[in-house]
């Protein structure tokens, strides 16, 4: 299309464009919010509590914070896609497992059993979609029922093969030391070891958002979330991009499974439960809204070290942890209300 | 010259409902086809055999001189013809350039590294919406932030960036009040200055007047003909749409309860 009429200046700006569009521009920012109670958080704690600033002790929360923004941030772009993930806590416990059982008790290499989980949670992911978007039923019914299901499996073959509720001896098993490096080892800063768990939140997160906002599937994850008809009609394949985001959420599981057992080296079947809401709520607390089409994978990052941060600060404060879930209530109605406000700015129509 | 669409002698069943019959029109380069017709017409089911979203059961149907049978609506896009709906058109939380791009978004580089090409997309957003004589102030802010009209021009820009030769507009004023309605018929006139064909469906003649070359009136799934602007006033468009004589006896009904 050659353009003919108007020579337009995109370097120009336009003179409608006041100085209060800054202050718009930062609130369309999802994460602008968590950004600002994850501040108001961290003073806080470092006001109360001494051991919260110190090397050990942000160890200790970032630490906290690792393996539940890695779930939060897939979770985030799950929920941006208009989707829940139900399912997704218990699945840290059935990867681990799958590893776990594969390694102990079949007595393969632990990569090879690391492996055959992957391809686990990658088809239980593929299911949950390819359920959802076959049936039309809302993801969070049909997510329920693997949710309960892998529950099921998890403590039914557990207790088959191995006679307990758990899997240990993940430390003999052949390649537990190479795996063990990638998955769970710790580095030095200072004279305080961090864990790996870290670097893989953090690049986690990187590779999340990048593809959220700089990538053409990032569009399509919006997309979908916001108006999936309208998508539909100009090309997006629908179903393609959310089976793609529940195999996200389980791709997060299973390395955050992998994290666990080679830490522990011993997994519980009845681990992970109840954990699917902790990261939905980081996501809302990072700016998602619930009913999809809006949020960020920083924004559930940021959620996810709100959640450390608190958590592991009424310990360092010596306060009864009873109140962490005060504290978290009260947090996630301010993100709820705060994200609502947001929505209706963007959405607010003039007719 | 040949018409960019012609159906002649189209229909439509649904099991045993007839929704369409025998409905004959012409959509040409440059010129406005107004479909027009009250709710149950079937103006719906004329432009999605149109877009391809439905087949046509009798009759034939031209595209570019070619018989064709549209299996989607992407076969009709492929073939230059590009919808727009009313309710459908935009994601509103997303932003302008990315609503523009949805589905067809420019991308650098290759394999896992391929990326929007964001500053492009940008432009050429801007730059396509200002060719249309839409001027907007942000590119990024969301579509929701825009009124209804803009909304529809966004769709319509997309669609005449993206190559549409035909444009079928689904109700694009329904929604909106008299000045939106003005806006968006000026784009349908700035498409049709362009050389798309356009097919504006409405129930509203004082909106398919001003901008149409040719009005096809539907009623109860039948044709009440395809008239050029040359043969027809708007007194007579809007009498033969609300039902011709059927109006008269209303009116004259209407006058006789009002005056005692």
């Amino acid at each position: 299309m050659t353009s003919t009429t108007v020579d337009p200046e995109p370097a120009a700006v336009d003179e409608r464009l006041s100085s209060s569009s800054l202050l718009n521009r930062m609130v369309v920012r999802p994460e602008i919010g968590a950004l600002i109670g994850a501040l108001v958080v961290f003073v806080f704690f470092s006001l109360v509590a001494d051991k919260f600033l110190t090397l050990s002790g942000v160890s200790t929360w970032l630490d906290d914070s690792a393996t539940l923004g890695i779930m939060a941030v897939a979770v985030a772009l799950l929920m941006i896609g208009g989707e829940f993930d139900l399912s997704a806590g218990v699945m840290t416990a059935s990867t681990a497992l799958v590893t776990a059982i594969f390694a102990t008790q079949v007595g393969l290499n632990v990569w090879v059993a690391l492996l055959l989980s992957l391809v686990f949670a990658l088809g239980v992911g593929a299911l949950n979609g390819w359920l959802v978007v076959r049936t039309g039923l809302p993801s969070f019914i049909v997510t329920l029922g693997t949710f309960l299901a892998l529950q099921g499996l998890n403590l039914g073959v557990t207790r088959l093969i191995t006679d307990s509720v758990q899997v240990t001896g993940m430390r003999s098993a052949s390649g537990y030391e190479s795996a063990g490096f990638v998955f769970a080892s710790t580095f030095p800063i200072g004279d305080t070891p961090f864990q790996i768990s870290i670097v893989w939140w953090l690049g986690f997160t990187a590779v999340a958002a990048w593809v959220l906002t700089r990538t053409k599937f990032g569009n399509w994850i919006f997309a979908v979330g916001g108006a999936a008809p309208a998508a539909r009609a100009v090309g997006v394949p629908v179903a393609r991009t959310k089976i793609l985001l529940f195999m996200g959420t389980a791709l997060a599981a299973w390395l955050v499974g992998a994290i666990n057992i080679l830490r522990f080296t011993t997994v519980q079947a009845n681990q992970g439960i109840g954990l699917e809401f902790q990261f939905i709520i980081a996501a809302v607390i990072g700016g998602c809204l619930l009913t999809g089409g809006f949020g960020s994978a920083i924004g559930a990052a940021i959620g996810a070290l709100i959640f450390g941060m608190a958590r592991q600060g009424i310990v360092f404060a010596d306060w009864n942890s009873d109140w962490f879930m005060l504290f978290l209530g009260i947090m996630l109605l301010g993100a709820v209300l705060v994200n609502n406000t947001f929505r209706r700015r963007a959405e607010r129509v003039r007719r | 010259m040949t018409a960019l669409i012609e159906v002649d002698g189209i229909g439509k069943n649904y099991g045993s409902v007839i929704a369409l019959r025998d409905v004959s029109t012409v959509v040409n380069a440059g010129e406005v086809t107004c479909v027009l017709g009250d709710n149950g017409a079937g103006k719906s089911t004329l432009i999605k055999i149109l877009a391809g979203v439905h087949q046509h059961d009798a009759g034939e149907f031209l595209v570019n001189g070619e018989q064709v049978r549209l299996g989607s609506p992407r076969e009709a896009l492929d073939r230059g013809i590009a919808t727009v709906y009313q309710d459908l058109a935009v994601v509103p939380l997303m932003s302008v350039w990315r609503n523009f791009f949805l589905g067809s978004e420019p991308t650098l580089g290759g394999g896992p590294l391929q990326r929007l090409d964001r500053r492009k997309a940008k432009e050429t957003a801007r730059t396509a919406l200002a060719d249309m004589g839409i001027d907007l102030r942000d590119v990024e802010q969301p579509v929701g932030t825009l009124s209804g009209g803009e909304r529809q021009c966004v769709a319509i820009a997309r669609a005449v960036h993206f190559g549409a030769k035909v444009l079928i507009l689904d109700e694009p004023t329904a929604a909106l009040g008299v000045k939106q309605s003005g806006v968006v018929l000026r784009y349908v006139a700035q498409a049709r200055d362009r050389g798309l064909g356009v097919v504006l469906i409405t129930h509203n003649p004082h909106h398919a007047f001003p901008v149409g070359n040719r009005f096809l009136i539907l009623k109860r799934g039948r044709s009440l003909g395809s008239s050029e602007k040359s043969e027809i006033t708007i007194e007579e468009l809007t009498r033969q749409m609300a039902g011709g004589a059927e109006l008269d006896a209303l009116e004259h009904e209407l006058r006789e309860v009002s005056s005692p």
